[in-house]
């Protein structure tokens, strides 16, 4: 077991995570699995309306080329094609797999899985869980690491955190530190490859759909050290979300798949704004198109309901038992927060920051520009391109999850060193470096308030660097976030203890996302283009010419910035056209 | 308008040390939840006499009771923290950790045996491998809709909180425990291995541990099916502990 080639980490226990470690698992390969909480909570748990993949048992003519296609363009040609092509067209098996292992997929009369219609489509090929979907899928993946848990292939290191990967002279991956919350222990996982499934980074923008822990902290360090960070400018702001003083909670794209109406009032008379100006998709249109048609009608026209950021979304009109049967959980939770019942009154609501199309730079085989460090899932880049269509994350997450866990064990096999081969010293190494840097942080004595700082950070990024981007606003942002990293230093941690301590650990997380900040701010400046979710008023076309490109961040440690460079993406298969719903 | 609230919260520092009580006055509207008031601890951690503590720990991720992470004990009654509104359980609050749990720090608990006992029960459906094996098996639209209702089990933990037959001398897994079975062997790949999951339910800490108080049902944030769940239960595990031996 020691000296097992075939051994992997797997840092973030989603849906991207767990299928790589399912995959890895009965593929021979022993796997640590690391994640802060229970692999179960992991935010893919929040996902409502449902996974993508051409089945087309709706005799609507729907296919994978479809998919493929529908995907590119909502993505507004900024992502490589052949790995989307490859996922569009593996999608259908995906859900087949997951109706095997138990997912509680509706059906049809048939006994058959049903779909349903969601945005930047015109067929029904999302299938779906109720208005829970992701929970469901995220269930069945834990489910079956549990059989290899219970079997020895997989250790959990659930209550865990990673602090940073363990890199050789080379700048080779061979490992990571992690320390566990309760304890504060730092250990290492020596390993000869690392996947990092780590997911989004919503709290860098304060208040988001995003769960609690999803502070992209992981992305950043290894960004700081070394690993290139793509297109982290394109951050998706879903266009339903229900605005509330701790989250915006998310209601699903599915609901208007079913037929709910976004409207607000005008000359005394409901006005069906995003029906009127595009007939063919009508509500459906992809989530940054109608994300800016709510701001249109909100702030430029002032149609707001009752004045305020909020329009409607309206489901009284749909009968009540369909409601029940495809929406029940999200229905749920409107009516939990907010106090209304959606089937008698219509929901309010306002867009809300809500996903990364962004994340670590990965090749078509999902390794980073570090040698044996791999990323899947939201915390990489490969799928969305600008603009990611619903129910595309469920299938994209598991798709590259099941894809790199079934092929680790053959790099693995054929990497010339094994960890073993290495000296222990470079793992005793790195982690007195974790413990120095964690005892810098117990030790911070200043005045500042780490969750003061973060408020601040996602205000600042909120109203600056999602729906509108001006350049001088973003310029503002970016020395306001060079301000707050510099407050940092004068933290005061409000808990001394070394067991359990949150204020520590978030300490440390808040400047992970401040350096984050960073590269998205400045990746939005220097695009000076709108394409897909990325915005700018003052440059309002797309410009293929200058920026059909994927922007890389590396990071300049002499300097503590980002430094961007643009790399060609491949439009091998579909030639890029206007895209316009 | 806002509103002034107190708080009043079971505090531990570590697993062998004593718990105390510590109380925080705060200002919040109705629609506000409790793990909002937490939140605000954390940003300005001084209790009510004025002291300035550490904030109080605690565990939550999705705010919105689909994770199951923030099961605590409010105003005597076990449930989710994320929509715990001002304006249902008051302006005078008191937090506790869970009880049948070993408390790590404040109102952190350790779960780990919950996810032991699921392993135990073998929660999970045995495929032949995770290649293309083509369509599933179809299942009647009634059906799914009732195991679609088990499926939302979040391993909360609430369940085990309120069984009087959870506690330090029983080895009763609880509920939830008990509907996953139900739920593994509604399905049909995993009916054909029922067997492995009805023998470990016959024995110490399975269903004979039941004492029918129902009290899981009445606290489940979910609203499971757990009575008809455990009802099902305990027909098939009577069914198979007749008739389970026999081959042919």
């Amino acid at each position: 077991m020691e000296n097992n080639k075939r051994k992997v980490v797997i840092i973030g226990g989603g849906l991207a995570g767990l299928s790589a470690a399912m995959t890895a698992a009965e593929h021979g390969c022993q796997v640590d699995l690391v994640s802060i909480v229970a692999c179960k909570r992991s935010h893919s748990v929040c996902a409502q309306g449902g996974i993508n993949g051409a089945v087309n048992t709706k005799g609507e003519g729907d296919s994978p080329e479809k998919h493929f296609d529908d995907t590119i363009y909502g993505g507004d040609f900024l992502a490589n094609q052949p790995l989307v092509k490859e996922m569009c067209y593996a999608a259908p098996s995906i859900i087949y797999l997951m109706d095997r292992l138990g997912v509680t997929f509706n059906r049809t009369n048939e006994g058959l899985l049903d779909f349903r219609r969601f945005g930047g489509t015109l067929y029904n090929r999302t299938a779906f869980a109720g208005a829970t979907t992701g929970q469901q899928l995220i269930y069945a993946l834990d489910e079956q690491v549990r059989k290899h848990e219970s079997e020895g292939r997989v250790t959990r290191y659930e209550g865990w955190e990673f602090l940073r990967a363990i890199l050789n002279a080379n700048g080779e991956c061979y490992g990571a530190v992690i320390q566990e919350l309760s304890s504060m222990k730092i250990i290492s996982l020596p390993a000869n490859a690392v996947i990092m499934a780590t997911g989004g980074i919503g709290l860098i923008f304060g208040k988001s759909t995003n769960s609690v822990l999803n502070t992209g902290s992981a992305a950043s360090t290894l960004y700081k050290q070394g690993a290139c960070y793509a297109n982290g400018e394109f951050i998706q702001v879903h266009p339903t979300s229900i605005p509330s003083s701790d989250k915006l909670r998310l209601i699903s794209e599915s609901v208007r798949g079913e037929g709910g109406r976004v409207w607000v009032p005008r000359d005394g008379k409901p006005w069906y704004f995003l029906e009127e100006k595009y007939p063919k998709y009508g509500n459906l249109v992809p989530r940054d198109v109608a994300t800016r048609e709510i701001f249109n009608v909100v702030y430029d026209m002032g149609l707001g309901v009752d004045g305020k950021p909020q329009v409607y979304l309206d489901v009284t009109h749909l009968d009540p038992e369909m409601l029940d049967r495809k929406l029940k959980g999200v229905l749920e939770i409107y009516e939990m927060f907010v106090g209304d019942d959606p089937k008698r009154i219509p929901m309010r609501i306002f867009p809300g920051m809500h996903y990364t199309m962004g994340g670590l730079w990965v090749d078509f085989e999902h390794m980073t520009n570090i040698p044996g460090l791999f990323a899947v899932g939201e915390a990489e880049y490969q799928y969305h391109g600008a603009n990611r269509l619903g129910a595309n994350s469920l299938v994209a997450c598991i798709y590259a999850g099941m894809r790199t866990g079934n092929r680790i064990g053959e790099y693995m096999d054929a990497r010339s060193k094994s960890y073993s081969d290495i000296p222990t010293t470079l793992f005793e190494e790195n982690v007195k470096k974790e413990e120095k840097l964690h005892d810098n942080l117990s030790n911070l004595a200043g005045p500042e308030n780490p969750y003061v700082i973060h408020q601040e950070l996602g205000e600042i990024m909120t109203e600056n660097v999602t729906v509108r981007r001006i350049n001088s606003k973003l310029e503002n942002t970016d020395i306001k976030l060079l301000e707050l990293k510099d407050r940092t230093k004068r933290i005061g941690v409000p808990d001394k203890s070394q067991w359990n301590n949150s204020p520590l650990i978030f300490t440390r997380e808040l400047v992970n996302m401040i350096d984050l900040a960073r590269v998205i701010t400045i990746g939005a400046l220097k695009r000076d283009e709108s394409r897909g979710a990325h915005y700018k008023p003052d440059f309002p076309e797309r410009d293929d010419k200058n920026f059909l490109k994927t922007t890389k961040a590396m990071y300049d440690k002499e300097n503590d910035a980002p430094e961007l460079s643009y790399e060609e993406v491949d439009i091998s298969l579909i030639q890029p056209r206007q895209r316009k719903y | 308008m806002s509103e002034k609230i107190n708080l009043k919260i079971l505090r531990q520092d570590s697993p062998d040390s004593k718990p105390y009580w510590e109380t925080f006055t705060l200002e919040a509207s109705p629609d506000t939840n409790v793990i909002s008031l937490l939140m605000d601890i954390q940003k300005k951690p001084i209790n009510a006499n004025g002291k300035h503590v550490a904030p109080v720990v605690w565990e939550c991720n999705c705010l919105e009771h689909v994770c199951g992470s923030c099961s605590m004990i409010i105003n005597g009654k076990v449930q989710q923290a994320c929509n715990a509104l001002i304006k249902t359980v008051g302006t005078n609050i008191t937090l506790k950790p869970m009880s049948k749990f070993p408390v790590l720090r404040d109102l952190r608990v350790d779960r780990t045996k919950l996810f032991d006992n699921l392993k135990k029960v073998k929660a999970w459906i045995p495929v032949d491998g995770y290649y293309d094996l083509g369509a599933g098996p179809r299942i009647a639209p009634e059906e799914q809709l009732l195991n679609y209702e088990l499926s939302r089990c979040m391993s909360c933990g609430c369940c085990l909180d309120a069984c009087p037959n959870v506690n330090h001398r029983s080895e009763y897994m609880g509920a939830a425990v008990m509907a996953q079975v139900v739920l593994f062997n509604a399905h049909p790949t995993g009916k054909l291995h029922q067997s492995m999951r009805l023998e470990q339910v016959i024995g110490v800490g399975g269903i004979v541990d039941c004492g029918n108080s129902q009290n899981c049902a009445e606290v489940c944030p979910k609203e499971l099916p757990l009575i008809e769940a455990i009802a099902e239960l305990n027909k098939q595990t009577t069914k198979w502990g007749f008739f389970g031996s026999l081959k042919w």
